[in-house]
């Protein structure tokens, strides 16, 4: 299956260890990654706060190139991308005065959006689709003796919940037990990771990440696993200043895509591990 | 005096209702009567504010006599109304009340459209077509059938007991027919009922144990209703009866093969308790349970799943000889001539709201589990301990489990304000406990319930307004350690709280069983959106359905306490009671003939009838209808090949010329 595949600007940048991860990761589970001709800025953050109609034309215009390049789905890895992706496809479902400005912009540069492409995030294609039975299948190292803290973040499943639970997402939770890692039970999983807190008021954005590591630690957990570049972010890039401002709380924090690798046996490198700013340990050490 | 008018000129007299404004706020019924009035064989044509008045009524009896009219067409609201007042009201003039059809500009009209002038022109249109077809139509006889003076009653919770008993101490026959292996229903599980507080046990084995030996009720237990067929008056009902593997008339309730049975402790989960005890293979639900007979759990017995036991029981048991591990299941045939369903409710699954942590964290609990706690019959003798022997000092209540949340049931259950309140109450008095109540609104309203409410105030529950967020074991803040966590914003005080307590309670809402709907198709019911069993009409018909002689009760009509679960039983018991002592009732004309000298014996009707109305003459070669089973559904005229088959108010002459009317619109 081909899907196209839509980066974002975080998987060109800071989170490009999920791109280094999950192209590799999906070519093996038989799914190739076409990505989007001329892609643009996905419409997420500043623009969705400031003008959302804005934001859905930015967006749309990705949609309307995804159509054009005729692959039945669209892969967008970053939780914010897919959020705004999918919101823009319920709003022009949904309010035609916002379809008629989208239609407008994108007839100017002789595009046009029907509506019919779906947008997915790749744990939904991997767990959903592939199939764990699959996915078990293609490990060779499982990752025996990781205890791995699940966390998914909030726009995988806020406001949408289209392939798991809103409350209680368990997609991962599963799919790192058929990697063969042990998962730990993780409450926080969908809490605020600071989100883009951490750039404008660092003091209640820090504290989101440093009550989420604490309590991977507290829990016992090698490494904490996400699906969403900024989260990663996060988590990983602040530790100097959380251990200056309360107590250290160093764990990694990987993309799952990242583990998905290393039991298929790829190397660390490959998938971009070396990126991180907290290490983490080859598997079978970490337990030690 | 009845005119048979069938030869006679055709003189319609038409009427358009006001209804009010509900049919004149959205059709113009002055005109319609006016255009009707032009219409071929129409003497008189009227519009009136109420034709269902004694006025209206009058109105038409007297119409008839001055204008000699023979057909009478009303058009009003829906036939389920006032098709019966109308039929009368035309008798009363002297004509066969067949004479008369309805035309409905109510519910099909005037309450769903929005343009007035479309409204007024599809009322016409209807108006044309019944005024084509009444001129067809024929002089008809009300066939009686006679009831049956027995009742099956199904679910033997509190509203089937009272039922039963309301209705056998009038001296009819009760069959009273239970899934579980005890009746009693979730009111025995319950300690005390609000607001009095009262003991559930002692209010409600009393009437167990008179269900149990009364002489008019026969008590199926462990049984369920497999097949219902017939019509109002003569149900043929097939009940199920599940193997117990105990021979019930032969068991004397001695319980000494529970004593000597293999397992020497009780080993497996019971249910009674809702799994927080312990039984054995061979057990009785609960001491007081009706009928006193013990039962074998073919899932855990060793002699069932195995062949191989020692079968102590049996020995115990002795020449009482009420042990057989060869029973099968087993059909009854009964004719009842009423029914009373009364099925009751199941909880909301507290899992399906994964941020509540039932089934996670083991301290959280569901209300109905707490209900066993604090029942001195329960598993822990009445002691409020947690799973792990301790007693909390905290207790979280939360009120709208699965209630008033558009993602599970968007319905209030009615009894968990009153039922938090109470096992507040309960467990203060057992454990001294620090109890806080999270709720979205408080909802007393029943006599005395207000003034518990105020009674829980004064005695230091802590009652919090909000949705609970979540219950989490992330301790963040000092003394959550070890504690489970409830979120919420407390919408009183402005802010999110986080609230450590030892124990939660889920106060889970009521919703219909998961086989509610076979049920409704067993009985040929309705159902409301949610999938409660719908009543005829929401007031003036409460325990009625749409099906002829079927009533219902209690919880499977939807949520409500016990004392207006008794009520509406009660009258369930009285409407069936009307019934039988009334000793026949009417069926509709409207039953299908067979036209004997065209049919051709070809009996590709007999199959497809789906009352079994239609039997084959060998002596003659002919199909023959029953006319008391037919139910007038038409399957068999419209599969007649040489259309030998007729329906009495839909012959083909009848619906062509409605059809005619519809199309002649202009």
């Amino acid at each position: 299956m081909k899907y196209s595949y839509f980066p974002g600007c975080s998987l060109k940048g800071t989170g490009r260890a999920y791109e280094e991860s999950i192209i590799p990761v999906m070519k093996a589970l038989g799914a190739e990654l076409e990505e989007l001709d001329d892609w643009n800025c996905c419409g997420a953050t500043a623009y969705m706060a400031v003008d959302e109609v804005k934001a859905c034309v930015m967006a749309s215009r990705n949609l309307a190139i995804a159509e054009k390049a005729g692959n039945p789905e669209v892969l967008a890895p970053c939780s914010a991308c897919y959020l705004v992706l999918n919101k823009t496809k319920h709003y022009l479902h949904d309010s035609p005065p916002v379809a008629h400005v989208v239609n407008q912009a994108l007839k100017t540069a002789n595009l046009t959006y029907s509506g019919n492409t779906p947008v997915r995030h790749p744990l939904d294609i991997i767990v959903n689709d592939i199939g764990l039975e699959a996915i078990k299948k293609k490990v060779k190292t499982p990752l025996k003796g990781l205890k791995v803290a699940p966390y998914y973040g909030c726009q995988m499943v806020r406001p949408y919940a289209t392939f798991d639970d809103q409350y209680n997402p368990t997609s991962m939770d599963r799919l790192f037990q058929a990697l063969g890692a042990e998962v730990v039970r993780f409450p926080l999983k969908t809490r605020c990771c600071g989100g883009s807190l951490t750039g404008t008021l660092p003091e209640p954005g820090l504290l989101c990440t440093y009550i989420i590591l604490k309590e991977a630690l507290k829990r016992g957990a090698d490494v904490v696993a996400t699906v969403c570049p900024l989260c990663q972010f996060n988590l990983d890039a602040y530790h100097d200043q959380i251990a200056a401002k309360w107590e250290p709380a160093r764990i990694p924090t990987v993309y799952f895509t990242q583990l998905m690798g290393l039991a298929f046996g790829m190397d660390p490198v490959q998938l971009g591990l070396q990126r991180g700013f907290v290490a983490m340990k080859p598997v079978g050490q970490a337990a030690a | 005096m009845q005119m048979d008018n069938q030869k006679a000129e055709v003189r319609i007299g038409f009427y358009a209702c006001h209804c009010g404004s509900n049919i004149a706020g959205m059709v113009d019924v002055v005109e319609v009567a006016k255009k009707a009035g032009k219409l071929p064989h129409v003497v008189l044509s009227r519009d009136y504010k109420y034709m269902c008045s004694d006025p209206g009524q009058e109105l038409i009896a007297q119409d008839i006599k001055e204008h000699k009219l023979n057909r009478i067409v009303v058009a009003s609201c829906s036939p389920l109304l006032h098709e019966h007042t109308f039929r009368t009201a035309t008798e009363k003039g002297g004509l066969n009340p067949f004479y008369f059809h309805m035309v409905n500009i109510r519910e099909h009209n005037s309450w769903v459209h929005t343009d007035r002038q479309e409204a007024t022109e599809k009322a016409y249109a209807l108006t044309q077509a019944a005024i084509r077809r009444v001129a067809h139509h024929k002089a008809l006889e009300v066939k009686k059938v006679k009831i049956e003076p027995s009742v099956l009653i199904v679910g033997g919770g509190i509203a089937g007991i009272h039922a039963a008993l309301t209705m056998a101490e009038a001296g009819k026959k009760v069959y009273l027919v239970e899934r579980e292996p005890t009746i009693g229903g979730h009111m025995a599980k319950f300690d005390k009922t609000f607001p009095t507080l009262d003991c559930a046990a002692c209010i409600l084995t009393p009437k167990m144990s008179t269900v149990g030996s009364h002489p008019n009720i026969t008590l199926w237990t462990y049984s369920e209703v497999a097949k219902v067929e017939g019509f109002v008056g003569n149900y043929k009902v097939t009940v199920k009866r599940k193997p117990r593997y105990i021979i019930e008339d032969a068991c004397v309730g001695c319980m000494e093969c529970i004593k000597s049975c293999v397992y020497k402790e009780p080993k497996f989960a019971d249910e009674f308790n809702e799994g927080l005890g312990k039984r054995k293979p061979v057990y009785i639900p609960f001491p007081q349970a009706t009928p006193q007979v013990v039962l074998i759990d073919p899932e855990t017995c060793l002699q069932l799943k195995t062949g191989k036991c020692k079968k102590t029981c049996v020995e115990a048991c002795a020449d009482r000889h009420a042990i057989d591990f060869n029973q099968k299941e087993e059909f009854i045939d009964i004719q009842v001539g009423t029914v009373i369903v009364a099925t009751g409710f199941k909880t909301f699954d507290a899992e399906r709201l994964p941020q509540y942590g039932y089934g996670v964290h083991k301290n959280v609990y569901t209300a109905l589990e707490v209900e066993r706690l604090v029942n001195a019959s329960g598993p822990t003798g009445g002691h409020v301990v947690m799973r792990d022997g301790q007693e909390p000092k905290s207790v979280g209540i939360i009120h709208c489990v699965g209630s008033r949340d558009k993602k599970t049931n968007r319905w209030c259950s009615r009894v968990c304000c009153m039922y938090s309140m109470k096992l507040a109450h309960l467990i203060k008095e057992h454990t001294g406990a620090e109890v806080y109540s999270f709720y979205i609104d408080m909802r007393t309203p029943g006599k005395g319930y207000e003034e518990f409410y105020d009674k829980l105030l004064e005695e230091g529950v802590q009652f919090i307004r909000g949705r609970v967020g979540e219950v989490t074991d992330w301790a963040y803040a000092p003394g959550e350690d070890g504690k489970l966590v409830i979120r919420v914003e407390d919408t009183l005080a402005g802010y999110v709280r986080r609230i450590p307590v030892d124990m939660v309670v889920l106060a889970s809402g009521l919703e219909p069983h998961k086989d509610s709907q076979d049920v409704r198709r067993l009985f040929n019911m309705s159902c409301s959106t949610e999938g409660f069993f719908l009543e005829r009409h929401p007031k003036l018909a409460p325990v009625s359905t749409f099906t002829e002689g079927v009533f219902i009760a209690g919880c499977c009509q939807g949520p409500r306490d016990i004392p207006d679960t008794v009520a509406q039983a009660g009258a369930a018991a009285a409407e069936a009671l009307v019934l039988i002592d009334k000793g026949s009732v009417e069926l509709e004309p409207n039953t299908a003939y067979i036209l004997e000298q065209e049919c051709s014996g070809c009996k590709s009707c007999i199959p497809l009838c789906p009352y079994t109305a239609i039997a084959f003459a060998e002596d003659r070669n002919k199909a023959v209808i029953n006319e008391a089973l037919c139910k007038g559904c038409g399957t068999c005229v419209a599969s007649c090949p040489s259309g030998s088959i007729v329906q009495n108010l839909f012959e083909d002459e009848e619906i062509f010329k409605e059809i005619e009317g519809v199309l002649a619109y202009e």
